[in-house]
């Protein structure tokens, strides 16, 4: 159970990592300190200022929506226009100054995130679990789902696969690219938000909770293959469960050994990952 | 232009001039102040533990100080580095306050593994290494440390009062222990595995977990198949939290004890309700009849800190209790050995003979063979009644 709980917010963060992969070949590494900004600022509007959940928790998404923005602005599209490979860095080095940030004026010190969620448990099959923890696969799955049909059903979804195919073709007819880009950074960085939302009650809320996550998530999204949506969610239930797994057979100190190296061994059977298909070179 | 850059910089320099004059003139006239150090965590998951040593330093300095100070009317001064719980930073701050403030002594935090970070480098700049959390066993009694000291709690004998506290309050036969994958974490399943050899108990299983982990079923669903019958906690507050809240999931209903680590953060918040079912260690609690040292200190917290109203709010209550008898004792020892350098320190510490102190009454706390002022008989066992820490009736 808690293999799931944990897996959906690889898959969810994974997903974030996927979106900007697919519409600009580019990632999005501080989707770590995304996922904690989202957690950050719900706990700041719920516990702090005394909103009522519902409101904090649209707030902190479409903070954390607005933050992906600058992040595209700042740390990507200035390297990717000049063709260089600089985002790497800058969007690592970004997470590092939201953290550092956070830890300013949040603290480090790690806080409680209350919800109705996680006040009883309920009995599935012998095991207590919270509410919350069925809520979180769940809401995983839902979101994944949200994402395939707006971006098969919808004029934005049609206009980002577009780019998808083939960015200069579809700037031709009128696409907007960069737009369509924007929104893919907007997107990955309320999912990861999202995902920090979600395991803040079952965890805790502090600066430092995305940075382990994000290297976990990644590690998920090379697993499913970074070009398949429905592929990195899968390999985020894989991941989590098999992390449970081993802690629960082989013991907790095996746990980063173990999955770690399951997924080197994962890539060398698959190199394009689980779900991915190869990249065709074009000649 | 020119001539108008050249009128700057001869301003500047005059301005340099002057201040140099004044800050050198202030140091000819005033007696120099013997300068302490704090290296400790004094932000993260571990920041109140930091602040309630910054507390006992403080009360006890002030009352140093309005003494008169020590060696002839020099002023103690506290200099205060945040080491984040990382070793790294800690050993960066240590080789800063030796080099550049000179310090006499370096007053070490909640960690272990900074403190046994910090402790080649004081030992080999001659700066003598106060203790006054980490406990640590190796922190005095490994090999080649002759100016550590501390009044703490040491994990060998901490690990022993644990057994012993299971064993009579539990009746505990099968200890499961849950412990933070660090040296501090490896130095108590070192001491827990002696202890429990001793007694006739046996330990069921011992699980490791990092200080981010989530969920830590996993783990207690291996103890609770092992045949464990009392949950030992070596943590700090966040995952300590994790463990509480996961035995609250599996409904398991396991008497928990754990040592002190839990009490350097918000265990309480994050634990929620069953926080309370946690029986741990400390060295000194402010409820309950004061000593006279004790109501002395409690009404200097109270006057100093807005935020402290009662015994209750004199929080972390080892923090701020070891690190007023350390303090205390480290100006005893700088009077007695008649200066500031680490071997007339380390005899002042020897000499001191007896000291009414906070925790309780020193006897020749310190002697070449037992740099620790603290023993198993002064611990106390206690547990979290909301946010305030209570002993346990």
């Amino acid at each position: 159970m808690s293999g799931l709980g944990l897996g959906s917010m690889y898959g969810l963060l994974a997903l974030g990592f996927y979106v900007t992969y697919a519409v600009s070949s580019t990632v999005n590494f501080s989707q770590g300190s995304s996922m904690m900004l989202g957690a950050v600022l719900c706990y700041t509007f719920a516990v702090t200022l005394g909103w009522p959940g519902p409101a904090a928790i649209v707030a902190a998404l479409v903070l954390s929506g607005l933050w992906g923005a600058l992040v595209e602005r700042f740390a990507v599209r200035p390297f990717v226009r000049g063709g260089s490979n600089a985002w790497l860095m800058s969007t690592v080095a970004i997470g590092i100054v939201l953290e550092n940030a956070v830890l300013f004026t949040y603290g480090k010190e790690p806080r409680n995130l209350p919800s109705p969620l996680v006040r009883g448990t309920i009995n599935v099959g012998g095991l207590g679990v919270y509410p919350l923890q069925l809520v979180i696969p769940a809401a995983a799955l839902l979101i994944a789902l949200g994402l395939h049909l707006v971006s098969r059903h919808t004029r934005y979804g049609k206009a980002l696969l577009a780019v998808v195919q083939n960015s200069d073709a579809a700037r031709l007819v009128g696409v907007n690219v960069s737009g369509a880009i924007t929104w893919s950074f907007v997107l990955s960085t309320v999912f990861a938000a999202a995902a920090g939302i979600l395991i803040a009650p079952l965890f805790n809320v502090a600066a430092e909770m995305g940075t382990l996550f994000g290297i976990k998530a990644f590690a998920v999204a090379i697993l499913g293959g970074i070009t398949s949506a429905g592929g990195v969610v899968v390999a985020g239930f894989v991941y989590g469960l098999v992390e449970a797994l081993v802690t629960a057979l082989l013991g907790s100190a095996y746990n980063q050994i173990v999955t770690f190296a399951l997924v080197i061994v994962a890539l060398v059977v698959l190199p394009n990952g689980l779900f991915g298909r190869g990249a065709v070179k074009k000649v | 232009m020119m001539r108008q850059t050249n009128r700057w910089s001869l301003g500047l320099v005059l301005v340099t001039l002057a201040i140099v004059s004044v800050v050198l003139a202030a140091g000819v006239n005033a007696a120099d102040p013997v300068k302490i150090a704090l290296v400790a965590a004094l932000s993260g998951q571990s920041a109140k533990s930091g602040e309630g040593i910054t507390r006992g330093l403080t009360v006890a300095i002030d009352e140093i100080n309005a003494r008169g100070g020590v060696l002839g009317g020099r002023k103690i001064e506290l200099i205060r580095r945040d080491d984040e719980a990382n070793p790294a930073k800690g050993q960066i701050a240590a080789r800063e306050v030796i080099a550049q403030e000179k310090v006499a002594a370096i007053v070490t935090g909640i960690e272990t593994p900074v403190a046994l970070a910090i402790l080649p480098i004081t030992t080999k700049e001659k700066v003598p290494l106060i203790g006054v959390w980490a406990a640590g066993t190796a922190i005095t009694r490994g090999a080649n440390q002759p100016y550590s000291f501390r009044v703490s709690a040491v994990d060998e004998l901490v690990d022993k009062a644990l057994v012993k506290y299971a064993m009579k309050t539990f009746g505990a036969k099968s200890l499961g222990l849950m412990r933070i994958n660090n040296p501090w974490g490896e130095s108590n399943e070192k001491g827990l595995g002696a202890a429990t050899g001793e007694s006739r108990i046996k330990m069921a299983g011992v699980e490791k977990f990092e200080q981010t982990d989530v969920d830590m079923v996993p783990q207690l669903s291996r103890l609770k198949s092992a045949g464990a019958d009392t949950i030992v906690i070596i943590g700090s507050a966040a995952p300590g939290a994790q463990v509480v809240k996961a035995l609250d999931r599996m409904g398991w209903d396991v008497p928990i004890i754990s040592h002190w680590g839990i009490s350097g953060g918000r265990f309480a918040e994050l634990a929620g309700p069953s926080a309370r079912k946690v029986h741990f260690i400390q060295t000194y609690s402010f409820f309950g009849k004061q000593n006279e040292v004790g109501a002395k200190v409690l009404a200097a917290l109270k006057a100093k800190y807005s935020d402290i109203k009662g015994p209750g709010d004199a929080i972390p209550p080892v923090g701020i209790a070891n690190a007023y008898d350390a303090m205390t004792m480290l100006a005893m020892a700088i009077e007695k050995g008649g200066g500031t350098d680490a071997d007339k320190i380390k005899q002042g510490f020897y000499a001191i003979g007896d000291y009414h102190g906070l925790i309780k009454n020193y006897l020749k706390p310190f002697t070449p063979q037992n740099h620790d002022a603290l023993n198993e008989d002064d611990y106390i066992m206690v547990r979290y009644e909301g946010e305030q820490i209570v002993p346990v009736k």
